[in-house]
């Protein structure tokens, strides 16, 4: 069966969880912003963690679906709605064949990934379905959505049964317009001033509109080289802090090189990479607080932990296809 | 001694030194090499660069302690690898012209004329030390002390890819389209990365390339 989109005025692209295997060949792991939502999505709809599913963000989506199927909608900044009726977010619903599902922009938060049992079957590139736009690899010809696209999904039955589950709230990463989240120290921060660590740990920095899925460069106080800011090139995470010549950071995401030639003066714990990815570019402010690895760590396992345990059956059932 | 530390909560950083140094350069990849031959549950990702090695691994099957061991345990017991005879690449470049804009400008600032820097850059065979930046863009080294050049100040917003450039020490080719901040002189027919390809990448890290010059006036195919 297909998933048509019927309108997109928004960044839509298909994602899975990332390219790997070939990062030393310089190709980015993309994949979600919002690690959490996607693989939540996907646990409500019972796929493997790993399934291909839609990632949406700063506008709106029209979509239909050619036969009934199960889908879950998570993340933040939107609203759903399927046929007639509005859905909350972070739960599975059963959507008969024709209905469309619509999500438009409300409220706090930048993205929201939509699951299908089954899964996205577009063709795998380097062994992903992850789109990385810049090299047009991946998704749907390596492009975000438009009207007219049909995505392939496997029909399946049993659907009844899974539609009406929850992921219940205090599961859910502590989204905030304005969040603090928690950064590792380094792998560089003695090439930076005392007070720039300083000022770094304890200043609010706006989100730039020039933000996008390698990265959100962030505007606020500057932050101070010691030395020059060029390094021989070295290896790159999403969550990685940057540094360039000029001292405003830029927060590595999905889409990050590999490698790069700055200083990083820290790194976002991945249990609050989410936080950081549902911060809207042009509105909320992100602080930033020091951790270790290994409390980093353990927040991180303890969050997938609550994902796991946090599915649950709705008290009441709603209104079905 | 390498230097070990931690690049956030999923990813060990190793760092050998601060050159551009052949030996040190094949050590790592030898390391890299080892530690994907005895992965350890969890291992995402390898990227060795010109002095480092990033070891990437998922958080919830090991923790940073347990990487690094593991890492420290591979490179203590690391034999150097027989050199081997490296795979050699010949790249055809149409130096200079619309596509290689910064060529007259490097000449000058080293008191050369335009033909003095295309032989010097296609004199000998360059190592790709890695990759990285973008899917297949290779990082040669190194230039002839006489080309050494600065990036620019303002990277472009846009450069072609096939496009071959010069930075600091290194000369590279853009393999796809994107922003750039090298000094860009000549261009490539030759397309580095093709994902539809069997071989998607036509370089790999401790390949020689030689820049063979175009006859001026053909495009070459």
């Amino acid at each position: 069966m297909a998933l048509k989109v019927l309108q997109s005025d928004g960044l839509v692209t298909v994602q899975d969880l990332g390219r790997q295997g070939w990062l030393a060949f310089g190709v980015p792991r993309s994949g979600p912003m919002d690690g959490f939502a996607f693989r939540a999505a996907n646990a409500l709809v019972g796929n493997p963690a790993g399934a291909a599913g839609l990632e949406i963000g700063l506008g709106d989506v029209t979509l239909q679906a050619t036969q009934d199927c199960l889908i879950a909608v998570t993340g933040a900044g939107f609203q759903l709605s399927v046929y007639i009726w509005d859905f909350p977010l972070w739960g599975s619903i059963l959507v008969r064949r024709g209905s469309a599902i619509r999500l438009t922009r409300s409220g706090t938060g930048t993205w929201t990934y939509l699951a299908v049992r089954g899964g996205i079957q577009t063709r795998a590139a380097l062994g992903s379905r992850a789109t990385y736009l810049r090299a047009g690899l991946g998704g749907l010809e390596g492009r975000r959505l438009q009207a007219g696209d049909l995505l392939p999904v496997p029909t399946d039955s049993g659907l009844e049964e899974l539609a009406g589950r929850i992921l219940l709230p205090r599961a859910r990463p502590a989204y905030a317009e304005s969040p603090t989240v928690e950064v590792i120290p380094g792998p560089q921060r003695d090439a930076f001033t005392p007070d720039s660590l300083e000022t770094f740990l304890s200043s609010a920095y706006d989100i730039s509109l020039e933000s996008d899925r390698m990265g959100y460069r962030l505007e606020g106080p500057q932050l101070v080289h010691r030395g020059s800011p060029d390094l021989l090139s070295e290896g790159m995470a999403a969550g990685a802090v940057q540094v360039p010549a000029g001292g405003r950071p830029i927060v590595m995401m999905a889409d990050s090189p590999t490698t790069g030639g700055y200083p990083k003066i820290a790194s976002v714990a991945s249990a609050d990479l989410s936080l950081v990815a549902q911060c809207t570019p042009g509105r909320g402010q992100l602080r930033f607080r020091e951790t270790t690895v290994e409390l980093a760590q353990r927040r991180y396992r303890e969050l997938m932990e609550s994902l796991k345990n946090g599915i649950v059956e709705a008290e009441q059932s709603g209104p079905w296809g | 001694m390498p230097v070990f530390g931690p690049l956030g909560d999923s990813a060990l950083l190793i760092k050998f030194g601060d050159e551009i140094e052949l030996a040190l350069n094949r050590s790592i990849h030898d390391l890299a090499a080892r530690l994907a031959a005895t992965p350890i549950a969890g291992l995402t990702g390898l990227v060795p660069a010109y002095a480092s090695l990033l070891v990437h691994y998922d958080p919830l099957q090991q923790t940073y302690a347990a990487v690094a061991d593991w890492a420290r345990a591979a490179l203590d017991q690391l034999q150097p690898s027989a050199a081997r005879k490296p795979r050699r690449i010949e790249v055809p470049v149409r130096y200079g012209g619309e596509t290689g804009p910064d060529l007259e400008a490097v000449a000058a600032a080293h008191g050369l004329s335009a033909a003095e820097v295309i032989r010097l850059h296609s004199a000998r065979d360059y190592t790709v030390y890695m990759m990285g930046f973008t899917p297949g863009f290779p990082y040669m080294g190194r230039l002839d002390d006489a080309l050494v050049t600065p990036r620019l100040e303002s990277p472009r917003t846009h450069v072609s890819a096939g496009t071959v450039a010069i930075a600091g020490a290194q000369t590279g080719i853009y393999p796809i389209d994107s922003p750039g901040g090298w000094r860009l002189i000549g261009w490539t027919p030759l397309k580095l990365f093709d994902p539809g390809r069997e071989s998607p990448f036509l370089f790999a890290p401790g390949d020689a390339v030689h820049f063979v010059p175009l006859p001026e006036g053909r495009n070459g195919a």
